[in-house]
């Protein structure tokens, strides 16, 4: 809380482990509580708050300075905030940048999410990398820190937890209609808007499905590609996406899976799926493509990742690589058209160095119909 | 690809003397290189004509040639040496210029010589104007809008295109730019583009968008062989476009950008990299932003490390100049680990959790009728940078390293009328963080600042914010203070003097806050510049102190020694003293303790994180300098003591303060420090000693000083005391002129004790640096100045050793340097100054601490002159170095210090030396005989001698 100025709100922050810090409470004064992570972005605060992977976490932006440009239509990743609530060192109310529609405070107040300012980030930063992520409650209504320690150990664990259903669409739409450019299907688990924006401009039609439309819906579409996007929770807690996945590996059509998508094709292909310590979030992340040795500066969020020991040559080859902990960033699949990413080349925030992976998947699709069949057969 | 097998010999160009635009931060990245490839066991050869470089100690290099930067030294150094390879970018413009001139003869590819960590080719692309724009517009990137006219008519639609004034207009083809400069009115235009049609021979004017108060930035990048990009850092100027960037107020990570501009910045910064050659290595690239479009045009491209990127590589922890040196050698980024955190990648973008201020420091008193408007040309002499966890705190903290007695923004000091901070505000000034504070004090809107200044409304909202604080502050008691409610003051900034003045009540010292504070046990807590925001864990001792709730510096069971610092460099106190700290770190390190350094200059090799054991990046000022202190003694005496002698006035000046802590002083004991300021004393002192000395008198203002004078006689030499580099001195030959000159140092030091000698006309002036040990005196070096006394001597042409003294008069000056060393029970460096005239000879002042000569002694003897000093202070003696010859120098014939100067960055100001110093660098030159042209120089310069 602030001595200084009694006109803030008094917020507290507690953590299922006991630790308890006070701030002031931003944006909507309320409740809330998730798993607390971190991001080291130092731009894009309104992109990864939007992130539906982000979906039930409370995010701490390792940056102090949260708010500096104020909040605006185009850097929404989805149609409504997905965090759970926002911490912060120090937030800016007063922001400067003439294209902004509002401030990052009316934005949050808008959609009602709570948040807290003025605690030390680094230190909680710095205790989740030693103690491993845990859940937490933010709250400006209640300030017992008993009541509130017992509120976050009582909150559910994101371990096993389905969370894909409530932020993907509920029915089907086109998001880029063009005419003759090649079909992609989208499985929605939460797809970020720069996915569909990043297919839309290299000339597709995208069309976003239910993550649980039944495969033969989507197959009268007739794409040229599937997709598999990203979005929250433990992708082992899916299992009829899962068993999707691998209908679609069957029918042989190119198929392209970031992030959760990833994971789930790992899976379908009979590889493991662990819960990281950690996670990586943030847009500062060196991966490998083991394939020409260059390296990509990528955007990062999950907190589950493909278990590199149970890859087999037989099912995918490890196409891309994290340089800090070799954990597995890419897929390239033997048994069918594939190839999959842990990490985010639509970026948003963060680098556009890893954006050659949607012309890559496109150039599947191509040498696909080459094969298969002529595109003026398939889209006629 | 691991690093090259191909090539054996690497011969490293460096900077050479400093000048206004080119500093230290070139001994950082040079020192850095030559380790970085000495490791990867190439042999280094290096050239450089500054002496007071720790790159050109023989620690350093294999092979350092103290030699003139000229296309004939570098030849002739080929030829004894036969490098393989040449790395031009680790010594800015100069090495690049050289290197390039030398392409231009084709004399690399004739010699068999490649140039490596830049396209030698492409760096002419990125120095012609139009060669760039046509580049830029090949490629895709944004710039400055312009279109040449021929005729008025043209001019104005052409205007019109452009968005309307204020434009810039530039006649084609006319002398240094003759009829040039910004239209910022319908009034004016016709008149200047009409005369730019008639200046012009060719009857063209240039018009051009003015970007004038556009947001400025600047990105730092690294590329690889495999043409990996990365950015190390992006930072902001809060000075819009207009102000030189290295006399702009800077702030990292930007601030105001969003992730799409970022973004788009960062692509187009690679993408030019890319367009210039092919090559492994460094580059900075600036850009302009439109703050109401957002539109961004790219500015310029440098293919070298930079100032710039000394000031990354200390605002992230990341070693540019170390990685960039290993990638020219054939390494690849994902090769590499990053270093700080020893377990990731080199090949990654920094995260900061925190902020880092950027402060430029001008030496402006030194030059009379100057122009201090700030503008696109470089005027500072050095900076400040601070590291804090927010903008406010972390821009405290920079007013406060600045050392112009600033405990903060300004909070302490009185508050000027509304009329004089509009008044300073219409221009960049190097005070104008300063007056806006004020300005909001005044009431001032945000909007009417921006609309004056155009700083980011963001910037100036947070200076807001602290003044809004300072107001709070100032309805409380030190009573009211809480633990919880003084915490939160203190991430703000605010150091303990600036409370105090603050707070209700009159009677509260800077000591009262400081005892109520650490009675609450609020203190700072000490985290690491780790690269990565705490993400990783991190090995390296690189410190910044603020407020918050988990310590990060953990403190040994290990006997401590602190070394102070020297801050911003400024004429008079510059790179020679961080020479001497480093020596003092290694001298520390050598005899087992934990050596820990304090000092807030990005520039230096001083703090670079692995120096010293610690590295503590915090101003040189008094609250801060204890805090770490009491953190490292951890109430165990654990600091066995703090070395003061070797950073210049800047660790003289604390010198007080830690006598009155509990820790000692290493070395010469304070009171005698202090008896070599107090004129009184040092003069009864010499009077014990039978020494001469000129007739003298002490005032404290100008009517005392008059009166003082008119006893004495002239000429008289006015100074004040405790300042370094003659800040002030003058010679009056006059009562008016004493009148008018006490009045202006009185005016800049208020309460200054004014010394004035009879000025001994006609002298030759000497400089003696010795060093004791408390058993005996060893005389370094003895070095006669060329240039007539009178002239300040560090401005002097110094050879070492005298050339026209009479071996008496040398014998005596050493015996009198002894003997005030033994009176005044030296430990370490002392310097002794005398005039000698008709063979008597006269003390002018002794130092007991480092001078700016020490390390051109070393160099001219090659002998680690500061390093053995930081050893007696340690209680090492002079007869062990003496056993394993570490006493003996290698000159033969002479050794000359010349001084440089910066004159072109003050084209307004008259050339004229006295005893004020004005040179901003100095150069070594051998000779063997009183004929060499080195001693020419000076007599060529006659005309820049004070004339009476």
């Amino acid at each position: 809380m602030s001595f200084l100025f009694s006109d803030a709100p008094p917020c507290t922050l507690a953590l299922s482990d006991g630790t308890v810090v006070t701030g002031t409470a931003i944006g909507h004064q309320g409740e809330t509580g998730g798993e607390l992570c971190f991001n080291t972005s130092m731009t894009g605060y309104q992109e990864i708050m939007t992130d539906p992977s982000y979906y039930g976490q409370l995010m701490m932006m390792t940056y102090p300075h949260i708010g500096n440009y104020g909040a605006m239509d185009i850097d929404m990743e989805a149609d409504r905030p997905m965090i759970a609530g926002l911490v912060v060192r120090s937030f800016t109310h007063r922001y400067s940048n003439r294209m902004a529609d509002e401030s990052l405070q009316s934005f949050m107040e808008r959609h009602e999410l709570v948040g807290i300012s003025g605690v030390d980030t680094r230190r909680l930063v710095r205790h989740i990398r030693s103690e491993g992520v845990m859940n937490a409650i933010i709250s400006s209504v209640e300030q017992d820190p008993d009541v509130l320690v017992e509120k976050a150990r009582a909150w559910p664990s994101m371990e096993g937890l389905e969370l894909a259903s409530r932020v993907g669409t509920n029915e089907a739409y086109d998001a880029n209609v063009q005419e003759g450019g090649p079909r992609i299907a989208v499985f929605d688990f939460g797809v970020k808007h720069n996915i569909l924006r990043s297919f839309a401009d290299r000339g597709c039609s995208v069309r976003v499905y239910p993550g649980s439309t039944p495969l033969a819906e989507v197959l009268a579409w007739d794409p040229d590609g599937l997709f598999f996007s990203n979005g929250p929770g433990d992708p082992r807690a899916m299992p009829d996406a899962i068993g999707r996945v691998a209908d679609a590996i069957a029918t042989g059509r190119p198929i392209f899976g970031i992030c959760l998508g990833h994971q789930l094709m790992a899976l379908a292909e009979g590889l493991d799926v662990y819960k990281m310590r950690v996670g990586h979030r943030g847009a500062n992340h060196p991966v490998q493509d083991l394939r020409s040795g260059t390296v990509e500066v990528t955007t990062q969020n999950h907190g589950f990742a493909v278990a590199g020991a149970s890859l087999d040559p037989d099912v995918a080859t490890l196409s891309h690589q994290n340089l800090n902990d070799d954990s597995v960033e890419g897929l390239r699949f033997t048994r069918f058209p594939g190839m999959s990413q842990q990490y985010h080349p639509e970026a948003s925030p963060g680098p556009h160095d890893s954006r050659y992976l949607f012309d890559e998947f496109l150039e599947m699709i191509y040498q696909h119909r080459a094969i298969d069949a002529p595109i003026s057969a398939t889209s006629s | 690809m691991p690093k090259r097998t191909d090539i054996d010999t690497i011969l490293l160009i460096g900077s050479g003397p400093i000048i206004i635009g080119q500093a230290c931060e070139f001994d950082y990245s040079g020192t850095q290189a030559c380790r970085a490839l000495r490791e990867e066991g190439y042999r280094v050869v290096l050239v450089n004509s500054n002496p007071a470089t720790i790159m050109t100690d023989p620690m350093t290099a294999d092979k350092v040639y103290l030699k003139d930067l000229t296309p004939a030294s570098i030849k002739e150094i080929v030829e004894k040496e036969r490098p393989d390879a040449v790395l031009p970018t680790m010594g800015g413009q100069t090495a690049l210029n050289l290197a390039d001139e030398l392409q231009q003869e084709n004399y690399w590819t004739e010699q068999d010589i490649e140039v490596i960590g830049v396209d030698i080719d492409a760096i002419r692309i990125t120095e012609d104007r139009q060669r760039f724009r046509d580049l830029m517009e090949d490629i895709g990137v944004d710039q400055g809008r312009s279109r040449v006219a021929k005729s008025l008519l043209e001019a104005k639609e052409i205007t019109q295109e452009l968005g309307g004034l204020p434009v810039v207009i530039r006649p084609s083809f006319t002398l240094g730019g003759a009829g040039g400069g910004i239209v910022w009115n319908a009034d004016e235009f016709d008149a200047k583009v009409t005369r730019g049609l008639e200046l012009s021979p060719v009857h063209q004017v240039l018009i051009e968008e003015c970007l004038f108060g556009w947001k400025e930035f600047e990105l730092e990048l690294l590329r690889d062989k495999n043409d990996n990009v990365i950015i190390i850092c992006a930072i902001e100027n809060v000075d819009p476009m207009g102000v030189h960037t290295g006399d702009s107020l800077t702030v990292a990570p930007s601030q105001t950008l969003t992730d799409k501009q970022y973004q788009h910045m960062r692509d187009q910064a690679i993408k030019m990299m890319r367009s210039i050659g092919t090559f492994a290595g460094g580059c900075n690239v600036q850009f302009g932003v439109d703050p109401a479009t957002g539109r961004m045009v790219a500015i310029e491209i440098n293919p070298r490390v930079s100032r710039s990127s000394a000031l990354a590589s200390k605002a992230t922890g990341y070693p540019i100049a170390k990685v960039a040196s290993r990638l020219a050698v054939g390494y690849t980024l994902d090769e590499l680990p990053n270093e700080v955190t020893g377990t990731t990648s080199a090949c990654f973008e920094p995260a900061i959790d925190y902020v880092v201020t950027k402060i430029p420091r001008f030496n402006f008193e030194k030059f009379e009728g100057v122009d201090e408007n700030l503008s696109t040309q470089m005027k500072a002499v050095g900076e400040v940078m601070s590291i804090g966890r927010t903008f406010p705190e972390s821009l405290q903290k920079a007013w406060q390293s600045l050392e112009l007695g600033y405990a903060g923004l300004g909070a302490d000091r009185p508050v000027e009328d509304r009329a004089t901070v509009r008044e300073r505000l219409q221009q960049p000034r190097w005070d104008r963080t300063l007056h806006i504070r004020q300005a909001f004090i005044h009431g001032a809107s945000v909007d009417e600042v921006y609309d004056i200044t155009k700083i980011d409304p963001w910037f100036l909202h947070q200076i807001q914010d602290l003044v809004r604080v300072e107001e709070a502050i100032a309805e409380l008691h030190l009573a009211d203070l809480s633990e919880a409610l003084l915490h939160e003051i203190k991430r703000f900034g605010f150091s303990d003097q600036q409370i105090a003045h603050l707070l209700a009540e009159d009677a509260v010292t800077e000591e009262d806050v400081r005892a109520h504070r650490k009675a609450l046990d609020v203190k700072p807590s000490f985290q690491v510049v780790d690269t990565c925001a705490g993400e990783f864990p991190a090995e390296t001792p690189f410190f910044y102190s603020t407020y918050e709730t988990a310590m990060e510096s953990p403190v040994t069971d290990r006997e401590k020694v602190i070394v102070l610092g020297s801050g911003p460099n400024r004429i008079g106190q510059g790179v020679e003293f961080d020479y001497c700290c480093v020596h003092a770190v290694q001298a520390a390190r050598e005899q087992g303790y934990e050596a820990i350094m304090i000092n807030c200059n990005p520039e230096t090799v001083s703090t670079d994180a692995d120096m010293a054991d610690k590295l503590y990046f915090e101003p040189l000022f008094w609250e801060r300098v204890q805090d770490i202190i009491d953190h490292e003694n951890d109430g165990r005496d654990l600091v066995k003591g703090v070395i003061v002698q070797m950073g210049g006035q800047t660790a003289l000046k604390l010198a007080p303060g830690l006598t009155t802590s509990d820790v000692s002083i290493l070395g010469t004991p304070t009171e005698m420090m202090d008896l070599a300021e107090d004129r009184g004393k040092f003069s009864r002192l010499l009077k014990q000693l039978e020494i001469p000395f000129a007739p003298y008198g002490l005032a404290r203002t100008a009517g005392e000083a008059v009166e003082v004078a008119e006893g004495i006689g002239y000429p008289i030499l006015i100074r004040p005391s405790y300042v370094l580099g003659g800040q002030g001195m003058r010679i009056a030959i006059n009562k008016e002129e004493v009148h008018r000159y006490v009045s202006n140092i009185l005016a800049l030091l208020p309460g200054n004790e004014i010394l004035l000698d009879r000025f001994i006309d006609g002298g030759t002036e000497v400089d003696v640096d010795a060093i004791s040990d408390g058993d005996e005196v060893w005389i370094a070096g003895v070095m006669q100045h060329i240039e007539p006394a009178g002239v300040h001597s560090g401005d002097s042409t110094a050879v070492l050793p005298p050339y026209s003294l009479s071996d008496e008069v040398i014998a005596t000056m050493c015996s009198y340097a002894r003997s005030i060393a033994e009176h005044m029970q030296i430990r370490g460096l002392l310097n002794v100054q005398f005039v000698v005239k008709d063979e008597v000879v006269y003390v002018i002042e002794a130092n007991p601490r480092a001078s700016r000569t020490v390390p051109f002694v070393a160099k001219a003897k090659d002998i680690s002159v500061a390093g053995i000093a930081a050893h007696t202070m340690l209680g090492g003696t002079l007869a062990a170095f003496r056993e394993q010859g570490a006493l003996e120098s290698s000159l033969t014939g002479y050794a000359i210090k010349e001084p440089v100067f910066s004159w072109d960055k003050f084209p307004e100001v008259p050339k004229e030396l006295g005893p004020e110093m004005k040179s901003t660098g100095e150069a070594i030159a051998f000779v063997d005989t009183l004929t060499d042209k080195h001693f020419e120089r000076p007599y060529e310069m006659r005309n820049l001698y004070l004339s009476k």
